[in-house]
């Protein structure tokens, strides 16, 4: 954020009869925030509230200086003359237009004539490298092409608020990676503010300055992304970023978690803490392990799922925790469902922080 | 088998009168026939007024049927029933109606008459109306399926682009249901081609200004049969062409 101040400050809510939106969000010049959710969770309402397809029910949507909607004021700015661009999910490129037509049609809206529109989008198709794609229709054009002259499109309006949903969801897991590194340039070279709404840790991960998590449209956890994967607040953001997540009461290097288990971890504090732990620091014993400072407990496999070159293994017990091991270890083990082990974490590999 | 007999009759019935038409068709002066001028006469007054019902239609129609698909509005459910009115009207009491509206007496005819001097029936522009009032229907049906069918994404995504309500229209829901248009103009054509009742009786039958092709079947019926034959073979020629253009959408699989 810079000394201006931010270019989009929106307190968004929307109500929609069972389901409401509360979502305070502010984003600076050149800024990349995520806004990151399990399905449902409000992302898309947020997306849509922000282009002015659906109406703010109370708080405020400011973006570069100029009040969009303020239903308290009953400021009300329509879609089409607001300073943004979309990316939609499904890129929805104008079948009938090609792909030059298709970036064309927002600078010729916004007031330049034929010619510079079609100059203008040619130069954006150039910076995508899509120039001898440009009189294709779009059912010619691949799946990280469309996704290209989509964001070109977006882009061509030089938009204060460019909004993505879901920008690589449709894309074979192949393209998206390639897909992923040019939208990371782009966005990068954009200086108005970017929303990225998306489901996928990684793109967030990748492609933004600071993430926003929401469920059942509040804010759960908001920050970079080094302190949410480190420190993750919600059972939903550490399944997300690949923890192990309890809350308890610390005393100390002790802890009690609200079901009365109790481990030991590194770190002091005293009050209510969360303890997390990755997989990969939870070891698996056939018998009870003895010595070192560890923390022990028996538990009963419930599944056994390939991840990466490993297995991860869910094991209930005292805690629900899943656990990482190498295939050699798990046919050593003998590892499947209903089988009982033992599990074990030293407590240097956790991680204790207060949850207030 | 007891559904093929009656299968093959109906095929029967509906391909017989065909192959009869075909069958005294006086083939050996057919060239003659079909560039005497009372028959091209006909059939130029029967294109050009169809040409311009439909167009009349399309302007009139296609908003209409935008209305229909796209905005919520308290009566819709009636005024969609409204709308297609003219498809099970017997045309000839939609003439009587016509008439009786644009007539010199009319509702709107005296206030013609009066206001610019302009008197409707009985000329081609009462063909025009009457044929355009029969055939509407189809092409209103026509477009709205094609509107309701379109994603409306699209719209979002142009407005988002900075387009209006009206340049969205144009530039993309019109592009977007475009073979939809075309369907419903090709059928709304076809229907004011073989108007008979509605014309005959707001437009009555003056050759070269009002009789058009059904017209002058009916009345070459009672003096020279073959004439009559020849006309209706070109009717049949044009709504067999039009089958064949619509196939894929109508007919196909």
């Amino acid at each position: 954020m810079t000394a201006a101040g931010p270019l989009l400050d929106a307190h968004l809510v929307v109500d929609r009869g069972g389901f409401l939106l509360d979502l305070p969000l502010t984003i600076g010049p050149g800024e990349v925030v995520a806004l990151l959710g399990p399905n449902g969770a409000g992302k898309t309402t947020a997306l849509r509230a922000l282009a002015g397809l659906l109406p703010l029910s109370a708080g405020h949507l400011t973006l570069a200086g100029r009040e969009l909607d303020h239903p308290g004021r009953r400021t009300w700015t329509p879609t089409e003359h607001r300073p943004i661009g979309v990316v939609f999910q499904e890129y929805l490129l104008f079948p009938h237009l090609s792909a030059l037509d298709n970036v064309a049609f927002g600078p010729r809206r916004r007031g330049l004539d034929r010619q510079q529109a079609r100059q203008r989008a040619a130069d954006w198709l150039g910076r995508m490298g899509l120039t001898e794609h440009a009189r294709r229709k779009p059912r010619q054009l691949s799946g990280g092409q469309a996704q290209r002259v989509a964001l070109a499109r977006a882009l061509a309006v030089e938009p204060a608020l460019l909004l993505l949903d879901e920008p690589l969801a449709a894309l074979d897991a192949r393209t998206r990676l390639d897909t992923r590194a040019q939208l990371h340039q782009h966005l990068t070279a954009h200086p108005g503010a970017t929303l990225l709404v998306t489901h996928d840790p990684l793109d967030a991960l990748v492609l933004a300055d600071r993430l926003v998590i929401i469920e059942d449209g509040l804010v759960v956890q908001a920050g970079t992304a080094a302190t949410i994967t480190a420190q993750p607040r919600t059972d939903y953001v550490a399944r997300l970023v690949g923890l192990n997540l309890y809350r308890g009461r610390a005393s100390g290097q002790r802890i009690r978690l609200t079901d009365g288990f109790g481990l030991t971890t590194g770190d002091r504090h005293d009050g209510e803490v969360f303890v997390a732990f990755p997989p990969s620091a939870v070891a698996l014993h056939p018998g009870q392990p003895d010595g070192s400072p560890r923390n022990t407990w028996p538990a009963t496999i419930t599944g056994v799922q390939r991840h990466g070159d490993n297995l991860r293994i869910q094991l209930t017990g005292p805690i629900e925790v899943a656990a990482d091991v190498t295939p050699a270890a798990a046919a050593q083990l003998r590892l499947a469902p209903g089988q009982p082990v033992w599990a074990a974490v030293k407590a240097a590999e956790t991680r204790a922080y207060p949850a207030a | 088998m007891a559904l093929l007999l009656p299968a093959a009759l109906g095929l029967l019935f509906l391909v017989l009168p065909l192959v009869g038409l075909l069958a005294r068709a006086p083939w050996s002066t057919l060239p003659q026939r079909l560039t005497e001028p009372a028959v091209l006469t006909a059939l130029r007054l029967s294109m050009q007024t169809a040409t311009l019902a439909t167009l009349l239609c399309l302007a009139l129609g296609v908003p209409l049927a935008w209305l229909l698909a796209r905005v919520r509005f308290p009566g819709r459910r009636v005024v969609r029933a409204l709308v297609t009115v003219p498809l099970v009207l017997p045309p000839v009491v939609g003439g009587v109606a016509l008439l009786l509206v644009f007539g010199r007496r009319g509702l709107v005819g005296s206030w013609l008459d009066a206001t610019f001097g302009i008197t409707l029936p009985f000329t081609t522009t009462a063909v025009v109306l009457a044929e355009a009032f029969v055939a509407m229907p189809f092409l209103i049906i026509a477009v709205e399926g094609a509107l309701r069918g379109a994603d409306t994404r699209y719209e979002e995504a142009a407005a988002t682009l900075g387009a209006g309500r009206w340049t969205t229209f144009t530039h993309v829901t019109l592009p977007l249901v475009a073979p939809g248009v075309a369907a419903g103009a090709v059928l709304c054509w076809a229907r004011a081609l073989g108007e008979f009742g509605a014309t005959i009786t707001f437009a009555g039958n003056y050759p070269g200004r009002t009789q058009t092709m059904p017209v002058a079947v009916y009345l070459a019926l009672e003096t020279d049969l073959e004439a009559a034959i020849v006309l209706s073979l070109i009717l049949l020629t044009v709504s067999v062409v039009i089958l064949a253009s619509l196939r894929d959408r109508w007919t196909g699989r």
